[in-house]
């Protein structure tokens, strides 16, 4: 098969724990390297935790496997230090389109409004976002990256986790205060530990294809999704395309469940099936070779709890759902997001450990809307019953002149990140607010310096700066967004007594007319008070530093002691 | 007079939705889970029951001319079942 990628191989280092009868005790260790375990220690380290990250391989993911990252994770790269590597890599697209045979019966555009950093998806081959995540990784002095380190045994304590791990070299004992299982959908540690997954398998198969085109099917800055209900070239299956980094296409094709999963992978089969897609659709003249091929089935599931005393779960090791949707990878970054400032507030004795109950409580919440809305897709592609598949067929065929069956049509509602309206970090509002800047809601990106003028229609200058970039400036700690261009000397006096209490509050002045304040429905007066992952924990019309102060040490699980 | 309403209307009143297609996939599920366990002579049969109080609900005998020609005219050229 084709490549366009080199594969790094990370060094392996023989650990000096080998041969030595000292058992090491670390504060934090990481078990796997992907997406979401390096996103953890990425972070952790930003928040001047030392990480010991260990993964069993020494390279980066095999096969382009996640592929849509969403804007709330490209916000969270972004933070990380890493976005931009990866929005400049990938290949930026905001318009989905679903046709039933050849006509067109629902689109949906991610992101109709200007005036945000970052587009409603990037496609990028999950191999390139490990490279770049690595990369990020070793630049941080906190971080021990230690690769072909397989954690084989692991005992649970009440103050911290042994693990046992198997070297090339020989096994050794680590102990850790706190362990986070980024491990994937199959979870070694999960096994080792006899904790269960709940949930469904659906009874299909998917083709998946990387494919290298001999020229575009479109332009890089037209780029699509597309997705066929029972199309010509593929009937009475659905098919699904992609654009890659690299001039690659990804190709998703139902095969149903009596496919025979070997005899799909196989050229022979494959080659043909992506050739009378190329032909049907005008592209005769293209000529492909096949980069990487898998036939998958999948999962949706989850762990009851994602928080089992000192150790976390995150990612596919604690949630698994459909492809479709893009909700896998960026659903763990956000789990990663969520955790490790409380994490860092815990582990510096600045925050109670019930503080990470809250990740529980958060990430459960957001794992469910995942599976269902995962759930939901599958359903729709795949109906079971004669009913459903009657159901179906009906609202594909309104959907060509009716507006309502439209949005019936379900092939696949794309990751967008949860709103805790029910956080128990969250103050409610005592004030009226409009809008979706609700507590528990991820804050809204916005030009900086910010003006009405930056989402009006003709303005092609991009802004310099980003309100969201601001944010994370300065580390990435609380914030109090003050919608005010300078401040009375009341809420001067608020602002300055924020910025050296025990969590300190750094104070974000933003102009009163511009953008931010019509999406975060603020005028001149108007706090915000933004978490560490910049989650709306909560809001007023007008500043009042006691009031502030309460819903930090609800924020931080301190309520009661502040 | 009022004609039948084609566009997005599923929802609970006074309910905001931050995403267009949830009230829809709402009803979807809700309708696909009421169907289960059914076999295809029961299904058949549940689906012309909630025809008929969906009918009633509705009334005016106007709309319900116009859905039932909307429903037919799409059988009538529908493309085979997927």
């Amino acid at each position: 098969m084709f490549s366009t990628y080199t594969y790094p191989k990370y060094g392996y280092r023989r650990p000096g724990e080998l041969g030595s009868t000292r058992v090491r005790r670390v504060p934090l260790v990481v078990v796997g390297a992907g997406p979401v375990g390096l996103t953890a220690a990425i972070d952790g380290a930003l928040r001047g935790l030392p990480v010991v990250l260990l993964d069993d391989d020494d390279t980066v993911s095999v096969g382009s496997r996640g592929l849509c990252y969403a804007k709330r994770a490209l916000e969270i790269f972004d933070r990380l230090g890493c976005g931009e590597a990866i929005v400049a890599k990938g290949v930026t697209w905001n318009i989905g389109r679903t046709y039933h045979g050849e006509r067109e019966v629902f689109a949906f555009n991610l992101q109709p409004e200007r005036g945000h950093r970052r587009p409603g998806m990037v496609n990028l081959q999950q191999y390139w976002l490990e490279q770049y995540l690595v990369e990020r990784a070793l630049q941080l002095p906190g971080i021990e990256l230690r690769w072909r380190h397989k954690v084989v045994g692991v005992a649970p304590g009440a103050d911290g986790v042994t693990l046992e791990v198997q070297t090339p070299d020989g096994r050794y004992r680590l102990e850790a205060d706190w362990l986070i299982a980024a491990d994937g959908a199959h979870s070694p540690l999960r096994h080792l530990l006899g904790l269960q997954m709940q949930g469904k398998v659906f009874q299909d198969r998917f083709l998946i294809a990387d494919v290298v085109m001999s020229r575009e099917l479109f332009p890089l800055e037209h780029t699509e999704r597309w997705f066929w209900f029972d199309p010509p070239f593929h009937s009475g299956q659905s098919v699904l395309l992609h654009r890659e980094a690299d001039n690659v296409w990804r190709i998703d094709m139902q095969l149903g469940w009596d496919a025979d999963p070997e005899a799909e992978k196989q050229p022979a089969r494959v080659v043909p099936r992506i050739r009378a897609m190329l032909d049907q659709q005008g592209y005769r003249h293209v000529e492909f070779e096949l980069e990487w091929v898998s036939v998958y089935t999948f999962r949706c599931r989850r762990m009851k709890r994602l928080r089992h005393g000192r150790i976390f779960f995150v990612g596919d090791a604690a949630h698994q759902v459909s492809p479709f949707g893009a909700r896998g990878a960026n659903s763990g970054v956000q789990d990663a997001d969520n955790l490790m400032w409380k994490l860092a507030l815990v582990m510096q004795a600045r925050a109670p450990e019930r503080l990470l109950d809250s990740y529980d409580v958060e990430r459960g919440e957001a794992a469910d809307e995942n599976i269902l809305n995962s759930t939901r897709a599958t359903d729709f592609m795949t109906p079971k019953s004669r009913a459903a598949k009657t159901f179906r067929r009906a609202a594909l065929g309104l959907a060509a002149e009716h507006p309502f069956a439209r949005a019936l049509v379900n092939s696949g509602r794309l990751s967008v990140p949860t709103e805790h309206a029910a956080s128990p970090l969250s103050t409610p509002d005592g004030d009226e607010f409009e809008g979706w800047m609700a507590p528990g809601a991820p804050a809204d990106d916005a030009p900086w310096p910010d003006a009405p003028r930056h989402d009006a229609p003709g303005d092609d200058e991009p802004p310099q700066e980003w309100l969201l970039h601001k944010l994370a400036e300065d580390g990435a700690g609380f914030v109090l967004l003050l919608f005010r261009r300078r401040p009375s000397a009341p809420e001067a006096a608020a602002i300055d007594a924020l910025a050296i209490d025990p969590i300190p509050v750094r104070t974000l002045l933003v102009d009163p007319s511009g953008t931010a304040a019509r999406r975060y429905d603020a005028g001149p007066g108007t706090a915000y008070l933004l978490r560490p992952d910049q989650i709306v924990a909560a809001r007023w019309r007008h500043l009042d530093l006691r009031r502030v102060r309460a819903a930090l040490a609800r924020a931080t699980a301190q309520e009661g002691r502040a | 007079m009022t004609h039948l309403n084609t566009q997005p209307n599923f929802g609970i009143p006074g309910r905001h939705y931050r995403h267009a297609y949830t009230p829809g996939d709402d009803f979807y599920e809700m309708l696909i889970e009421g169907h289960r366990d059914l076999s295809d002579e029961q299904s058949e049969l549940m689906n012309a029951r909630l025809i008929l109080l969906l009918a009633n609900h509705v009334g005016d005998l106007g709309i319900l001319r116009e859905a039932i020609g909307v429903a037919r005219a799409g059988v009538a050229a529908a493309p085979g079942a997927p």
